[in-house]
């Protein structure tokens, strides 16, 4: 059985970023970089006003990126996570066990094929899914 | 040394630009910042309707898909799925509410009838356990095309009136709504395959209790076993699975107290409940009272019984997410099972003696759960 829990995504819909909102990310990158070359010749030529144009350079860029990256995250929230469902099956009398991904047609107390060890039948004794969760410091 | 360059009015140009700007800004703001806080707003609840509407798309597409697969109709399944979608439930009127548990009662009967006699037409081939299994998948689909419509509604309705009060009212409830509606989207796996759920956790205890025992059918979809603990009888009440089936516990539990004469030393109800934020999944807890969830009739009818013998009656509960109780169980909440049996026994040695008769009955859906 693989012990790869991560969640699957389903296939997400074609990409929705309106064309007018990428027009703006698009305009605002480019005088951003354009600011931030201004401020650079500036600079050289000692003008005061290569601080503001920095700054301004710097808020642009920033703010592009943050916009791109938050419409991206946006299609891929999209997808549905689905987690892997695992089936346990086991042997009452000699304790076999044997775990593997959940198929169409199983039922915990599901009676399957006789034991491969002592020829009993065996059960699917369990059905779950299991979430590998990073352990949180609980402050409450 | 450089010098700024001075305008007319004393300060450098670039400054002059800035303070204009900042003064359109605050103008701007002050006579449109409500409405830009709505259409904040609005972006957000667009959003979250663009994800309900693939939801309820993804929804509908496997209802149609597990249909095909199992119930091989001789025609497409589409139109049936889509005006099942539509169906309307209107409940009773309760302005006199003097018998309006059996008046929803019968709605609800009426209703299940309606969406089981649905389910066979358009699976035909499909066994008992499996129209179950797509009644579940239909009322998971129809549940998320009834979100998506009610927030859509609220949507276009504050877009066309501009009212912030609307819009603000969606939005505040918008992140509940989504918890839900992901709810019923991961529930649409779990019942087109039949896995159990989350929300079976109370039938899993009963069925671990009955398991290798005789057993009979009792009211509305209901079997019970009577076993043996420490010289106690006990009478274990489960749904009939592994179809997804909740069954009418009210009526069970009625028929196994009349059955005995009220003569029931305790009743032990055993179901899953909404964990708070904060506690963890899988805990288990007791108490006393009817632990039925649900539109209300089933624990009417059980506290009418109980009152009438006067039954001492006890709750052990496994907590678990709203999104949890209709998703494929999780690990934590299967391996409550066996503490929550310890907690059912013990509660039948401290609160009865020898030779008492005890019912232990388990609540929830018993999809993926044989017995």
């Amino acid at each position: 059985m693989s012990e790869d829990t991560e969640a699957e995504e389903t296939s997400a819909p074609a990409q929705r970023i309106s064309s007018f909102v990428f027009a703006i990310i698009l305009i605002t990158l480019v005088l951003s970089l354009a600011a931030l070359y201004f401020a650079l010749t500036a600079y050289s030529t000692g003008d005061a006003s290569a601080g503001v144009l920095l700054v301004i350079g710097f808020i642009g860029l920033g703010l592009s990126t943050y916009m791109l990256l938050q419409t991206r995250r946006s299609v891929m929230r999209l997808a549905l996570k689905i987690q892997p469902v695992v089936t346990t099956i086991s042997c009452q009398k000699c304790g076999f066990k044997n775990v593997r991904e959940f198929e169409r047609g199983d039922f915990v107390f599901k009676e399957l094929g006789p034991c491969p060890k002592c020829n009993d039948k065996l059960l699917v004794s369990a059905i779950y899914r299991e979430i590998k969760e990073k352990p949180k410091e609980e402050r409450f | 040394m450089m010098t700024p360059q001075v305008n007319q009015w004393g300060g450098d140009p670039l400054s002059l630009v800035f303070q204009m700007v900042f003064t359109l800004i605050f103008v701007v703001f002050i006579f449109y910042g409500q409405r830009i806080q709505m259409y904040v707003m609005l972006r957000e609840v667009e959003g979250s309707l663009l994800r309900l509407k693939y939801m309820r798309d993804e929804g509908r597409k496997a209802a149609i898909q597990t249909i095909k697969e199992l119930g091989k109709p001789s025609n497409d399944p589409t139109g049936r799925v889509d005006q099942f979608l539509e169906y309307i439930t209107i409940g009773p009127e309760a302005m006199d509410p003097a018998g309006v548990v059996w008046k929803l009662e019968h709605i609800l009967d009426v209703q299940d009838t309606r969406f089981k006699d649905e389910v066979k037409l358009m699976a035909p081939s499909a066994d008992l356990t499996q129209v179950n299994n797509l009644e579940n998948t239909l009322e998971a689909a129809w549940a998320l095309n009834l979100i998506y419509k009610i927030i859509r509604h609220y949507y276009m309705l504050g877009k066309k009136t501009l009212s912030l009060y609307i819009i603000m009212q969606i939005q505040m409830i918008l992140p509940l709504v989504m918890r839900e509606a992901e709810a019923f989207a991961s529930a649409l796996k779990a019942f087109s395959c039949g896995q159990p759920i989350g929300d079976g956790a109370g039938q899993l205890v009963a069925a671990r209790l009955m398991y290798g025992h005789e057993k009979r059918k009792v009211e509305k979809d209901y079997l019970v076993s009577t076993i043996q603990i420490e010289g106690r009888t006990v009478h274990v009440l489960k749904a009939e699975g592994p179809g997804g089936n909740v069954g009418k516990p009210g009526e069970a539990i009625k028929q196994i107290v009349e059955e005995n004469e009220g003569k029931i030393a305790t009743m032990i109800i055993i179901d899953a409940a909404q964990k708070l934020e904060g506690e963890k999944p899988g805990d288990v807890a007791e108490g006393i009272g009817v632990a039925i969830g649900g539109p209300g009739v089933d624990q009417f009818k059980v506290e009418e019984a109980l009152v009438k013998y006067r039954i001492p009656v006890n709750a052990v509960v496994i907590k678990e997410d709203i999104g949890d109780a209709v998703s494929p169980m999780r690990k934590e909440v299967f391996d409550a099972v066996d503490p929550a049996i310890e907690r059912v026994k013990r509660v039948i040695l401290e609160k009865t003696k020898e030779g008492d008769t005890v019912l232990v009955a388990g609540i929830g859906n018993t999809i993926g759960i044989g017995q």
